[in-house]
Parts: C-alpha cells; sequence; structure tokens
C-alpha cells in the first residue's frame, strides 16, 4: 500500500502563460470614470437642484397620498387586467371560431387605442348615457312585443358618479392592460409543450383541470417576465390618470408642488427618485414570483429534497 | 380487451391507418413492431381516442371508444365521457411527457386527487408504493429534470398505473432512453405483464416482445402485415415484408 502513493504519477504542472493585455476595457473605463465625475459634479455645484427644499418637499402629506394612489392603482389595474387579459386568452385559443374572433377583435381594439385617450373617454362614460341600468337587453322592444309597457331593469346607476375619479381610471387601465395581457398569456399558453396536455388527457383530466393544473402553471415561467414589464409600465402610465382626471395620483402632486413653489426641477428630479423606488420595490416582488414558478425547472434543490438526500446518503454509508 | 375491425385513419389526404384488425384478450400483453412511419403509434393513440379515427369500430372493454351507439346511429361522446373514457386506459409515451412543474410524487397523485377525487394522504400513501413498485421510493420528493431518463420513464409508468386502469399503452416506452438505461425500463414493464396486466407495447425492442409478448403484431404502410406467436414470427416469419425488416433489425 506505501508504493502505491510513492508511485502516483505527480500532478500535471500548471500552464504558466502571459495573459491578453485588453488596452481597451481601461480606455472605456477611464472614459466611463470621467463621465461619472462630471454627473456627480453637476448634480453638487450646480445650484438650481436645490437638494434640501426637494427632501423637505418629496415625502409631504399630499405627495405620500399620491404614492399610494399610484401604488394601489397600479396593482389593481394588474390584477384585473391579467384576470381578464387570461380569459381573453383562453378565448382565443378556443376552437369556436366566433369565440376567438371576438378575442381577437378586442386585443385589436383596446391595443390599438393609446391609454391617455381611453382614460378620458372613460371619464366621460357619464356624458353618454345618464344612468346605468342592468337588466334584460332590448327590453323596451321585447316587451311591446308582447303587447306590455315598463321595462325589465333592476338596478340603475348614475352614470356621472360612476364613472369619475378613481373608477373611471381603473377601468381604462384595466381595459388597456387586458389587450396585452392576453398577447403574453397565449404566448405562454403555446409554450407549453402540446405532450403536456396529451399526458393530462391520457390521465382523463378534463379540459379546465388540464388548463388549470397542468399548462398555466408551466406558462407562468414564460408570462412572469413581460408581465413584470407590463406592471412598470402601468406604474408610469398611472401618470396618465391626469386625462380622468385623477389629482390624488404621484407625478401630479409633485408637479403641483413644483409649479406653486416654482421649483420645477427638484420636484422633476422628485418624480425620478419615487419612480425608481416603486419600480424597484415592484423588481423585487417579480423576483419572489419568479422564483416560485421556476420550480421543476432551475438545479436548486427544495427542502424536501435536501432532507430526503441526507436520508439517502445516511442509509448508504451503512 | 381491445377490439379493432377495419380502422381506417388519415391526416388530410394521407391515410397512415389502412383498416386495422386487431383483439388483444385480457391479461394478454401484445408488442406492435414495423418501420417508422407504418402506423403503429398512431394505432395506439387512436385506442384512448388522442386521435379520431374515420372509418371502422374500435372498442375497448366492450365499449365503442369516442362514441354511443344507439339505435343504429353513433353520437360522439361528450369531452368528459371521453374523459371518463380514458381513465381506464394508461398510457406511456416516448417522450415521458411528466410533469416538469411537479414531484415525482405529485406527478404520480395529480390525476387520482384531481379526477378520482381521492383524499390527499390516501393519494400519497398510493404514490409512495407505486414508485416503491417502480423503484423510485426513495426519489419521490425529486423535479423530472433531477431524474435520468429511466426515471423519468419509470415515474410515467407509475403515474398511469395510480388511475387503476384495465389496459396500458406503452408508445415506444423505451425509444428515447440511453442505451443503458433501457432494461430498467423493461423490468418494470415485465413486472407489470407477470402481475396480469392487459398491454398493448409499440416497441423496437425485440427480445421484450420475444420474452414477454404474448402476441407479436408487425405493421408496415398502415396494414397489419402478420400477427402471432412472437417467437414464430421472429424465427419463421411468413411475408416478405416482415423478413426483409427483420433482418435489418435482428
Amino acid at each position: 500500500m506505501a508504493s502505491d502513493t510513492t508511485t502516483r504519477p505527480a500532478p500535471p504542472e500548471q500552464i504558466q502563460a502571459v495573459p491578453v493585455r485588453h488596452p481597451g476595457r481601461w480606455i472605456a473605463a477611464a472614459v466611463i470614470a470621467l463621465l461619472i465625475a462630471m454627473f456627480v459634479h453637476m448634480l453638487l455645484t450646480n445650484p438650481v437642484f436645490q437638494w434640501g427644499f426637494m427632501f423637505d418637499n418629496m415625502f409631504s402629506p399630499p405627495v405620500l397620498r399620491g404614492a399610494r394612489t399610484t401604488l394601489i392603482m397600479t396593482v389593481l389595474a394588474m390584477l384585473l387586467g391579467i384576470l381578464l387579459g387570461i380569459v381573453v386568452a383562453i378565448m382565443r385559443l378556443s376552437p369556436n371560431p366566433v369565440v376567438s374572433g371576438a378575442s381577437w377583435a378586442y386585443v385589436w381594439f383596446f391595443r390599438a387605442i393609446p391609454r391617455i385617450v381611453l382614460l378620458f373617454f372613460c371619464a366621460n362614460l357619464g356624458a353618454l348615457y345618464g344612468t346605468y341600468n342592468i337588466g334584460i337587453p332590448f327590453d323596451h322592444q321585447l316587451m311591446s312585443l308582447l303587447g306590455l309597457s315598463g321595462d325589465l331593469r333592476f338596478l340603475g346607476l348614475d352614470g356621472n358618479q360612476i364613472f369619475t375619479g378613481f373608477f373611471a381610471g381603473l377601468l381604462g387601465l384595466t381595459l388597456s392592460e387586458a389587450a396585452y395581457m392576453a398577447e403574453i398569456v397565449r404566448a405562454g399558453i403555446q409554450a407549453v409543450d402540446p405532450g403536456q396536455t396529451e399526458a393530462a388527457s391520457a390521465l382523463g383530466m378534463g379540459r379546465g383541470k388540464t388548463l388549470r393544473r397542468i399548462v398555466l402553471p408551466q406558462a407562468m415561467r414564460v408570462i412572469v417576465p413581460p408581465t413584470g414589464n407590463e406592471t412598470i409600465a402601468m406604474l408610469k402610465d398611472t401618470s396618465l390618470l391626469i386625462a380622468v382626471p385623477v389629482t390624488s395620483e404621484l407625478n401630479f402632486q409633485l408637479r403641483a408642488i413644483g409649479s406653486r413653489t416654482f421649483q420645477i426641477i427638484p420636484m422633476a428630479v422628485a418624480s425620478i427618485l419615487w419612480y425608481l423606488a416603486l419600480s424597484s420595490l415592484l423588481m423585487i416582488g417579480q423576483h419572489f414570483i419568479e422564483r416560485r414558478f421556476s420550480r421543476g425547472f432551475g438545479s436548486r434543490e427544495t427542502r424536501a429534497q435536501r432532507s430526503e438526500r441526507a436520508a439517502r446518503t445516511v442509509g448508504g454509508s451503512h | 380487451m381491445v377490439k379493432a375491425e377495419g380502422v381506417h385513419k388519415s391526416f388530410g389526404s394521407i391515410e397512415v391507418l389502412k383498416g386495422i384488425d386487431l383483439e388483444v384478450a385480457p391479461r394478454e400483453v401484445m408488442c406492435i413492431i414495423g418501420p417508422s412511419g407504418s402506423g403503429k403509434s398512431t394505432f395506439l393513440r387512436c385506442v384512448n381516442h388522442l386521435e379520431k379515427i374515420n372509418s371502422g369500430r374500435l372498442s375497448v372493454d366492450g365499449h365503442l371508444v369516442g362514441y354511443r351507439e344507439k339505435g343504429g346511429k353513433l353520437y360522439e361522446l361528450r369531452e368528459s365521457e371521453v374523459a371518463a373514457q380514458r381513465r381506464d386506459i394508461g398510457m406511456v409515451f416516448q417522450r415521458f411527457n411528466l410533469f416538469p412543474h411537479m414531484t415525482a410524487l405529485e406527478n404520480v397523485i395529480e390525476a387520482p386527487a384531481q379526477v378520482k377525487g381521492i383524499r390527499k394522504e390516501a393519494c400519497r400513501d398510493m404514490g409512495a408504493t407505486l414508485l416503491e413498485r417502480v423503484g423510485l421510493g426513495n426519489r419521490i420528493q425529486s423535479y423530472p429534470n433531477q431524474l435520468s431518463g429511466g426515471q423519468q420513464q419509470r415515474v410515467a409508468i407509475a403515474r398511469a398505473l395510480a388511475m387503476e386502469p384495465k389496459l396500458m399503452l406503452f408508445d415506444e416506452p423505451t425509444s428515447a432512453l440511453d442505451p443503458e438505461l433501457v432494461g430498467e425500463v423493461l423490468d418494470v414493464m415485465r413486472g407489470l405483464a407477470e402481475s396480469g396486466m392487459t398491454m398493448v407495447v409499440v416497441t423496437h425492442e425485440m427480445g421484450f416482445a420475444r420474452e414477454v409478448g404474448d402476441t407479436l403484431v408487425f405493421m408496415d404502410d398502415g396494414v397489419v402485415v402478420e400477427a402471432g406467436d412472437p417467437r414464430q414470427v421472429l424465427t419463421d416469419p411468413q411475408h416478405e415484408r416482415t423478413k426483409s425488416f427483420l433482418s435489418k433489425v435482428l
């Protein structure tokens, strides 16, 4: 045994070579460092920035309320937009040509309308009809056909009251978002291997269960990253709510302070910082959602697997 | 168990099955061999209605596949009725088709829990037993991408067995596997055959067909060329086409 260790060949000699030089990298680094220095110098020396004034005002109560409205609106519009988008996407994949045609038309229409135009229109739905009734469609025609008078309406809502402010804004953003989400969800569903649906069918699972339990969870992996984009776009697009108008939103509040005090630049910078902070917050959320839906695709071990492997190694050492 | 009479299937203008007549008895293991494009996989997929046949009659356990006959007329079954028929027919695919977002155990218990509505704990016990039976009792928490091809295919077999099928269909179950992993899957299938399961196996494994199969069917160009006892078909083929095919694969 001892002779074995002495005759074992020495490890191969490491290669000693002069590495390739990269002067381009050093030049690029120097140029970028110079640009950063100039930028910081500008931030610190230009008196227009008024940093003290900005920090004093960017956390005032109306601004904080504005940030809350912006976040709530972003989350609600995205949630409703995603739900409606899933419905529209599933309709698009339906074998029924009427259903898939309707879905195509929805996406065609709402993707074509600029959000600011749609928001303005939603805000003025009160002018289209004074009251919005819930009941049987074409009830007047139906009743006169039957020789009766009266109507079949159960609930009346005042259009000028419901299509204002927050609700009109939420409606416009949701309708628009659903059109984009429908395309994202459709791409996700189509990215799932058809063999998955076949395997589920062969096990006797119905279409709905297959979609909910097998296809959508796998489609989510493809759906989540572009949905993160959409959410950040939505955060920024809440500033379009001025078209409704919803004045309690973040950007409007910051600009209002700027106009009132003639400190335009400090408040514009405050706006930039606020949106940076909020979108960073949303990106953290996206990270955790992505991790949730990548189960079975990465190489990470779950806690249950670690303990199972530990049990295996213990068992194997006997 | 399976009865096919004059089964035809076309994809567009291409006729893939040109009148198949086959019968599989309960507890019988039928192996189907033949060149690629001969229609053997298509036939298997017709048996659990993943493909619709164009003419002929195909029944499993005495029930027409995909149709109900009433007063000499055929009525298409609803989606839910087709799904109910498929519950009694297990299928194992060439490419496994495990659900990648679920662990081995979750793959196995998904259908019993979701379709039959069996309680979670009962499912877990049954799933663990089935995975034990295919030799994977220590990998129940692994995701499919952490398993080798042979292990994945064994999970797929356990998943199909979880629905307690009366008939198992295997569509080239070892064709996507590395050669050294083929044996472990065939062993599981052999055990299943010995337990009395009715099986239809589309395969290129002549050894398996000879040792385990009760009947060997040679298909070519959408027809059954020759069928009979595996040893006899393999050693003494009657038809020219069978001879030339076997001379290439044996």
